[in-house]
């Protein structure tokens, strides 16, 4: 295991615009640990579906909210384990595949490493800075720490104020959604902002799927991350349903509330991931069997 | 005038649990106060706040919206009309560290599965973590949120599944193990301050800290709330009586839910 460094400009001096299908090939391997991130907003869904299509095993999931991308990729049996904050389905209740793993090891067991918010957040941002911690206030009086062994205390040699610390996320893998890339292969996104920035740039190889490639970024553009930080670029419209991308198309709610439905019965799960997964080429030809989606 | 008089006429002052929480809730905040809030009632009681007795409260989401302002309660923290109509929009890690741990949040609002005499929550775990009973969505920004909000409010129906005696799972603390127990564990904010629930009002008792019930919603009984907590609950001296929901209240909140 070698200490993290980033990629530099030399690795990536232009990121490959490729097929989803070809960077998932590349880029994540069985028993890599891979981020996909994306607060509520910009979730790389397609990306998750790639992963599971390609039937990648043994994967150390990272995710602060896993929540129904997670959940398709722990109920097929893609990770051993995983790094989160809170796993739910936003606004409707329990993740029942996670829950099934979790409570009854099915489809196998699924180990777990239990942050909040606050400490998932610290540990992107100190992977990202190539700094083994990070520090925050929080975490004690509560049983975390006596379950998770990357939280640690640490006293500050200034004020000798008691910290949590906890330890550095650095993934093989970051995959992230973004509105736009520009010809250059740089990515621009705006909206709710995430830690998508971090998730990339804490990670030795990262995989950014887009809306679409486009001369000249829109000027509600936020972030830019720069090409020679980003591995490979797909293009993939639409790929972050059902989550949504600003400025393209909306949340689409009624997905989050049937997926309940879907995820609570194992066979029709394991129904639906034949059909919608195994059973197709790419997500394009998923999302033609979803009725209804919402536009802007 | 007239409008105003219909409205009134026409207003069903029959209310539901949901309705009862979520207006107390909302009396609860003050014009100006900066509420860090979540999905469900929190969010719908700020928003109801905002659009009645305090219209410069400043809502702030864990999704990074500072001082939204959206027409419908929102079905996930991170819905597009939160990061169009805030102030700012920020990133998750400066959410979390410029905004709510350097104590720029007034009051924290908080749900749970579970909670305890001294207020400290369980999102995390029923039964032994390593076995779970039931496992539950797990922390979210709430431990951050409980340990350095200056005060914080918790809304939760009160049955005995709830309002149990002992929590397996301490994901966010209150009041620690009660009396001065949470300033020493080094808690920058100060705590819960009250607990908001579908029979009544509970609040921490000066030096023990000790929820008690110190108000019961109209039409509520002592035996209701005392036979919904899973600890030997005890009556304020003084208690009250919750005010009703008004006309208006109930109406700006209808409207907002939409239904």
């Amino acid at each position: 295991m070698r200490i993290f460094r980033p990629s530099t400009r030399g690795d990536y001096l232009m990121p490959t615009i490729t097929t989803l299908r070809d960077a998932v090939a590349e880029h994540v391997h069985d028993g890599d640990t891979v981020a996909l991130e994306g607060f509520t907003h910009l979730i790389p869904v397609a990306a998750g579906h790639e992963i599971i299509r390609q039937r990648r095993r043994d994967l150390r999931l990272v995710r602060m909210t896993p929540d129904i991308v997670y959940d398709q990729m722990i109920g097929a049996g893609t990770a051993s384990s995983l790094v989160f904050s809170w796993g739910g389905n936003p606004g409707v209740g329990s993740l029942h595949r996670f829950r099934d793993a979790i409570e009854k090891g099915y489809p196998h067991p699924l180990a777990i490493e239990e942050h909040s918010h606050g400490g998932m957040s610290v540990r992107y941002s100190a992977g990202a800075s190539g700094l083994p911690f990070g520090v925050l206030r929080g975490y004690t009086g509560t049983y975390l720490p006596q379950h998770t062994n990357s939280i640690s205390t640490i006293q500050c040699p200034f004020t000798g104020e008691s910290l949590a610390a906890v330890s550095a996320l650095n993934p093989d893998v970051g995959i992230i959604h973004a509105q736009q890339a520009d010809r250059d292969g740089n990515i621009g996104f705006w909206g709710i902002l995430g830690v998508q920035k971090e998730a990339v740039l804490a990670s030795r190889r990262s995989i950014v799927t887009v809306e679409e490639v486009v001369d000249t970024f829109d000027s509600r553009v936020r972030v830019v991350l720069p090409s020679w930080v980003v591995s490979a670029i797909a293009v993939v419209p639409r790929g972050a349903h059902p989550s949504y991308a600003h400025g393209y198309y909306e949340r689409d709610n009624s997905y989050y509330r049937e997926w309940d439905e879907i995820s609570r019965d194992r066979n029709s799960f394991d129904e639906w991931l034949q059909h919608h997964v195994y059973d197709t080429e790419d997500f394009a030809q998923h999302l033609a069997m979803t009725p209804d989606l919402a536009g802007v | 005038m007239t409008m105003v008089t219909q409205l009134d006429i026409e207003t069903d002052l029959t209310f539901t649990a949901d309705e009862i929480m979520t207006i107390v809730a909302s009396r609860e905040l003050s014009d100006g106060d900066v509420v860090f809030v979540g999905i469900g009632i929190p969010s719908t009681a700020a928003n109801l706040a905002r659009l009645t007795h305090a219209p410069k409260v400043v809502l702030v989401y864990e999704s990074g919206t500072i001082g939204t302002k959206p027409t419908r309660p929102p079905l996930s923290i991170g819905d597009g009309e939160l990061a169009e109509t805030a102030d700012a929009v920020v990133s998750v890690p400066e959410i979390f560290a410029y905004w709510l741990q350097a104590g720029r949040i007034d009051i924290g609002f908080l749900g749970a599965a579970q909670l305890d005499r001294w207020g400290n929550l369980n999102t995390t775990v029923v039964g032994d973590y390593d076995n779970p009973t039931v496992r539950l969505p797990g922390a979210g920004g709430a431990p951050e949120i409980a340990f350095n909000a200056r005060k914080t409010m918790v809304v939760l129906r009160q049955n005995p599944r709830a309002f149990v005696d002992h929590l397996d799972f301490i994901t966010s603390v209150g009041h620690y193990e009660g009396h001065d127990s949470r300033s020493a564990l080094g808690a920058a904010g100060g705590g819960p301050s009250i607990v908001i629930t579908d029979i009544g009002v509970l609040r921490p008792e000066a030096l023990t800290n000790e929820l008690v019930l110190v108000s019961l919603h109209p039409g509520r009984t002592i035996d209701e709330a005392v036979s919904g907590t899973g600890w030997e609950l005890r009556i304020a001296d003084d208690l009250a009586t919750t005010a009703p929901p008004t006309a208006a209240e109930l109406a700006t909140l209808r409207e907002l839910s939409g239904s």
